[in-house]
């Protein structure tokens, strides 16, 4: 007991110092930032006069679709998300049970890959259409009919896609809500739908907010889906501008703005909330008491859990399905076994990593009181706003540069060259995907963290643990389903994960999300299919597991 | 349990994660390929097969592809650079980052205007971007070249994607060249007044569209029509059957023309076997390769085309030098963005 | 008895901002201390210190003789030995009572972690509650968890950072009564933070009263309610007034409601000095035939007693307590008189 203790003649005590853990913490997070970084830098390279002729003619659409792309975006996935995660987890109707997984299966579609899925079914020359044409005997121009391929399109595809995320942190969110709160509204005289409205929904508002966020993240850096649809915007334009205009200096100037658009989102965010508290004051929960929904309420709901999975899930993998059916004999062979071993092998890595510094940052900003470090944290979570090829390149630049400036050294001072040593090797690639998915994990850890007051961390301390071991044998017990929902997330949106991987994989390794696209570009929707589908299958699991940490981690939180 | 199982599979995937750096065995060269793998690896697996020469590959968009060969600088381990247009290979030239290395042989298998003057890279197969028109309503003596499709009489009839595709901006590249800057911009200006639709998809739903009877006109590389006319599934075949290919100029400087092609790197250290494989590119075999299983046409003269290309009949290639298409790429790009072309 | 806390002119800050200056106080092995004083007066700045959460700035805290904080130098709280009970309880979720309890002990054998564990929850009461989770215990049985949890490994000093601020008003005092007898019944050395004094009272042998960082007084509740240190400590503590006086000499001083006899400090002996004399409720005795008679300002009901305010000619007000079968309606004059056992008094000022 007296072991660790000094006698006070001798002076030297044993110190815990804060310090050097927080220049750590400031040190990681730079690393991560430093592909962004390399993008934002670009801003002070002279682009001649490309920034006018942008101006002149096409910089109010970028603009413009953008904003009304993020705008779509956000009421679709707040009206589905949050709609179906008040169902599933507060109302009782038929199917309830099933729905409460199903809604998340749409997180497993690339959103490039729905949209090439609706466009074979919906656009002019497709079956909906064509069917119509012959039964009703029409002619172009006879009829409307929606046109797919547009930026009410895009919106719809991406919200199908996307809602999961903002699903998944509602509906933990209520679960986790104090029943005795929206107990106390009832007996105030608010209904079932008014206690929705004006308790649950504020409550649950920080995690509605997180979801969104992440979902227009993922909105802004989408470049496959407005591609194929035409819908100019700002990732489009980065695009074009470099390699259109071959001009990357203003393409990075164009990352830059949009990276300011991240900014004033996440600013607005913090703003409106920021007098604010979230914190639950009671401690009492009891278990939730569903309000049990009949007749036509029941089948109103049913209906619109129904239509998400259906259109976000059944439907376009039910034509990815029929498609691989047709195509299987040709496509599913040895090397497609490599493909789904090489998937999979990445997104375990890099899933894994993205937890770990995910905790060793959220850590960091939980223990830190200095705003150096909070900025820090910050600035490394916006990687996922940036288009993965802007990633690539910011990963690319500063690897062949420490790789060529390594060997230039060696060469001169021993005569050893060690050539490329981490450019064009699978390293690369799991750094550019912890840069581009960190947000993702960071975010649900964060979420765990807050959830743990500072005073457990103090009653670990005073009952003798490091901080280490508070982080062991306290947080990660409390974080377990934190921390599986973050990997499971991570190991998802890598597997959906294209432009990154096209650029920085070593030679010879393919992935789904590849051979998917490689057809897909060459217009083979069909045998596109089974590389999609199984991207798809893949991520069944996953989305499965997801669902049941989250109603497991109900009951024991703080 | 189940935590402490999931980290442990992680740390083992992290293990094996540093076993698939890039090799450096004696016999191979490696390859930055902005063609797909699957229109270029049977061709590859064919020059193993007969050579022992293994081909590394890697696979993606030119500009990302050149970015990073540009980054790694002399340390690349890329040997060649393939693209599928003749701007990136001559961006690729701009950059410093690919050197001569034409050899007789293929100097001998390659006409003069698809390769590069100091040769630093040369065209492996032809692409031409023809008029492609409804038969059932369109009269092809109404036809005749590119600069016609602005007449108003084609209003509300064309489909063409977007002019983000390098295809559309090569084709005004070529337009630059032959018509001059002002003149192409009044063309382009009229062309988007002519269009069905505002530009969306690519090549495969411009031929659909006009199939279906959206358009009447489109404008699409040929290997898209014959991959649909071979395709597997019925209505892409019956869609295919509905358009027929329209040689446009060709009593003034030709159809446009453009190539996929290889590069030398800077970098390279597999030279020998880099020139090899582009050598056994050129060769009579795999041109012949390229037609019938890509559906595009051989550089080298003489080369027999599969069926489905002879169906379309010959037809005259502008001779326009393609390192001109490079030069105007950028010049073509903000005079489509002036024309409104999206 | 050997002292088991020593803080010496401790002073803590948060940046430049000081919340704690020179404060200096002892505890002794088996006593249970207190800190007592408004929010934001330092008291859990300074329980946080030493505990070790916060570093001191200057001066030095000592446990049982050994220095763990002075400026520069804080010992880590794990390695402290020290016992902490939080405000909102800070049970783990995740773990049991049993496993909450059993959470420090991780250094000892099985058998005897066990038999230490059913030792605490027979002392606590909750013998039959070891494999209930947290949140299904009620708020005292929480606390009480808490407690037990925080004296399970026997720390050299157990911190109590406002143990009843989340019970029921009504339960405070019994459930501080009951703390202070497991307390006692384990030998365990204590200091709790508090704002209420009836609590603190209740449950310590001695009190310290702070204000703005400073520790005002450090004595048992007897001294500081008879023989508060300043101003401030008279009227944080109990009831009382303050009316001023002259000096007559060393032992007697002038008032408007007659003269009080007592020991005055010697640097308020001269005669003709003003002064400020506090008078408690109970050194003001309610007598109907009293000649000095003052006006009810108000009274508030005390259950057996009512507390009266009266009004003297200055317009000074002091309290008298009364039986609650004297009932008199505000505005009605009551008589007097003074019974100071313990004369208190203040410069003017």
């Amino acid at each position: 007991m007296t072991d660790r203790m000094v006698e006070t003649t001798a002076p030297p005590i044993a110190v815990f110092r804060g310090g050097w853990h927080n220049a750590a913490v400031i040190a990681v997070a730079l690393v991560l930032s430093l592909p962004v970084l390399v993008v934002l830098g670009h801003v002070f390279v002279p682009s001649d006069d490309v920034w006018r002729h942008l101006v002149e003619t096409v910089l109010a659409d970028y603009v413009i679709n953008t904003l009304l792309l993020m705008v779509g975006v956000a009421v679709g996935t707040f009206i589905g998300g949050v709609g179906c995660a008040w169902l599933a987890s507060m109302c009782s109707f038929p199917g309830r049970g099933i729905f409460e997984w199903a809604l998340l299966l749409p997180m497993a579609l690339p959103a490039y890959i729905i949209a090439y899925t609706y466009t074979g079914m919906l656009d002019f020359a497709g079956p909906v259409q064509g069917g119509l044409r012959v039964v009703f005997g029409w002619g172009y121009g006879d009829y409307w009919f929606p046109e797919i391929r547009s930026l009410g399109g895009a919106v719809i595809m991406l919200s199908l896609v996307l809602y999961p995320y903002v699903y998944l942190l509602a509906r933990a969110a209520f679960l986790n809500q104090s029943i005795c709160v929206l107990d106390v509204s009832r007996t105030l005289g608010n209904g079932p739908w008014r206690t929705f409205l004006t308790v649950a929904l504020p409550l649950a508002r920080p995690a509605i907010v997180a979801g969104m966020s992440l979902a227009l993240m993922e909105t802004i850096a989408d470049y496959g889906t407005v591609q194929y649809f035409g819908v100019p915007t700002f990732t489009t334009g980065i695009f074009r501008t470099w390699y259109g205009l071959n001009n990357a200096a203003a393409a990075s100037q164009l990352s830059a703005v949009l990276l300011v658009f991240v900014i004033a989102l996440i600013a607005l965010e913090r703003g409106s909330r920021a007098r604010a508290r979230f914190h639950h004051t009671t401690e009492r929960h009891q278990d939730i008491r569903r309000i049990e929904l009949s007749g036509w309420k029941a089948a109103a709901a049913f209906l619109f859990c129904f239509f998400a999975v259906f259109f976000g899930f059944l439907l376009p993998a039910g034509q990815l399905a029929w498609w691989s059916f047709v195509v299987a004999g040709e496509q599913i062979d040895a090397r497609f076994a490599g493909l789904v071993w090489h998937s999979l092998q990445l997104g375990v890595i890099a899933a894994f990593l993205s937890v770990l510094l995910a905790l060793f940052l959220g850590y960091g900003r939980r223990l830190a009181r200095s705003r150096g470090v909070r900025a820090a944290v910050h600035l490394a979570g916006m990687g996922y706003a940036v288009p993965g090829t802007v990633i690539a390149v910011g990963v690319i630049i500063p690897f062949a540069w420490l790789d060529n400036t390594v060997d230039a050294f060696l060469r001169a001072n021993f005569g050893i060259s060690t050539g490329l040593i981490l450019s064009g090797t699978l390293a690369a690639l799991v750094f550019a995907y912890l840069v581009r998915f960190l947000a993702v994990s960071l975010q649900t850890v964060n979420a765990g963290l807050d959830r743990i007051r500072p005073s457990l961390d103090e009653a670990g301390r005073s009952l003798g643990l490091h901080p280490g071991e508070v982080v062991r044998r306290i947080h990660v017990p409390i974080l377990k389903g934190s921390l599986l929902t973050a990997f499971l997330l991570v190991f998802v949106d890598v597997l959906k994960e294209l432009p990154a991987t096209l650029i920085l994989r070593p030679f010879n390794f393919n992935t789904l999300a590849v051979r998917a696209y490689e057809m897909a570009s060459e217009e083979r929707l069909a045998d596109a299919g089974p590389a999609a589908l199984a991207i798809v299958l893949a991520g069944i699991l996953p989305v499965i597991l997801l669902s049941r940490s989250i109603t497991k981690t109900r009951g024991t939180r703080p | 349990m189940t935590f402490k199982r999931f980290a442990l599979g992680g740390f083992a995937a992290l293990i094996a994660l540093s076993g698939f750096a890039g090799s450096a065995a004696a016999d191979e060269v490696n390859l930055y390929s902005a063609r797909k793998e699957e229109l270029i690896k049977p061709l590859l697996d064919r020059f193993t097969a007969d050579t022992g020469i293994t081909v590394n590959l890697v696979t993606g968009k030119a500009d990302a592809l050149l970015k990073r060969l540009e980054s790694e600088g002399m340390n690349s381990p890329a040997d060649l650079l393939l693209t599928t247009d003749a701007g990136r290979l001559f961006r690729a030239k701009a950059a410093g980052v690919t050197q001569a290395f034409v050899t007789d042989a293929i100097s001998e298998n390659i006409p003069e205007q698809y390769r590069d003057p100091q040769g630093h890279w040369v065209g492996l197969s032809l692409r031409a971007r023809p008029i492609l028109y409804a038969k059932d309503r369109v009269d092809p003596t109404m036809l005749s070249t590119y600069e016609d499709l602005a007449d108003p009489k084609w209003k509300g009839k064309i489909c063409i994607r977007s002019s983000s595709n390098i295809y559309n901006q090569s084709l005004i590249a070529s337009l630059i060249e032959a018509l001059g800057a002002e003149e192409t911009e009044k063309w382009a200006t009229g062309l988007v007044a002519n269009f069905a639709r505002p530009p969306k998809g690519g090549d495969r739903d411009q031929i659909k569209a006009a199939a279906a009877g959206q358009c009447d006109i489109a404008i699409a590389n040929t290997y898209y029509l014959a991959g649909m006319a071979t395709s597997k599934d019925e209505a892409q075949r019956e869609a295919a059957a509905k358009v027929v290919v329209f040689w446009p100029n060709q009593d003034g400087r030709g159809t446009h023309v453009n190539v996929s092609g290889a590069a030398l790197t800077k970098a390279a250290k597999n030279t020998e076997a880099a020139i090899k494989l582009v050598e056994f590119m050129t060769t009579a075999e795999s041109q012949a390769w390229y037609s019938e299983a890509n559906g595009e046409y051989p550089v080298r003269a003489g080369v027999a085309k599969s069926q489905t290309l002879q169906a379309w009949g010959d037809f005259k290639a502008d001779t326009l030098s393609l390192a001109k298409l490079g030069e105007n790429n950028g010049d073509a790009v903000r005079l489509m963005d002036r024309a409104g072309w999206k | 008895m050997t002292r088991q806390l020593d803080i010496t002119d401790v002073a803590i800050a948060y940046g430049s901002a000081p919340v704690v200056r020179g404060l200096s106080l002892s505890l002794d092995k088996g006593a249970i201390g207190c800190l007592l004083g408004p929010s934001g007066c330092g008291k859990t700045s300074l329980l946080r210190a030493i505990a070790g959460f916060e570093p001191v700035t200057e001066g030095e805290i000592r446990l049982a003789g050994t220095i763990v904080s002075r400026p520069g130098e804080t010992l880590a709280p794990e390695a402290r030995n020290v016992g902490m009970v939080f405000q909102d309880f800070a049970l783990f979720p995740h773990l049991s009572a049993f496993d909450n309890i059993a959470f420090g002990l991780r250094r000892w054998s099985a058998a005897e972690r066990r038999e230490r564990v059913g030792e605490l929850l027979d002392l606590i009461g909750l013998a039959g509650a070891a494999d209930a989770f947290p949140h299904e215990l009620s708020g005292g049985q929480q606390q009480r968890v808490a407690l037990a949890r925080a004296m399970a490994p026997r720390p050299r000093i157990l911190l109590l950072d406002e143990p009843f601020s989340n019970i029921d008003t009504e339960l405070r005092e019994q459930l501080a009564g009951e703390v202070r007898a497991v307390l006692k019944r384990d030998a365990v050395t204590a200091i709790l933070v508090t704002h209420d004094q009836f609590e603190a009272f209740a449950i310590a042998d001695i009190v310290g009263v702070m204000a703005e960082g400073r520790l005002r007084q450090w004595d048992d509740p007897y001294g500081l309610y008879h023989r508060p240190a300043d101003r401030f400590v008279a009227d944080f503590i109990g009831e009382g007034a303050m009316i001023a006086g002259k000096v007559v000499d060393r032992a007697h001083v002038e008032t408007e409601i007659g003269v009080i006899s007592g020991g005055l400090p010697p640097s308020l002996v001269s005669a003709g000095t003003q002064l400020s004399v506090l008078l408690r409720p109970d050194d003001i005795i309610h007598d109907e035939s009293s000649p000095e008679q003052f006006p009810v300002v108000a009274r508030a009901f005390r259950g057996s007693q009512y507390l009266y305010t009266l009004r003297l000619p200055s317009g000074a007000e002091i309290y008298c307590r009364a039986h609650c079968h004297h009932d008199h309606e505000p505005g009605e004059p009551i008589g007097v008189r003074l019974d100071v056992r313990h004369l208190t008094v203040f410069a003017e000022g």
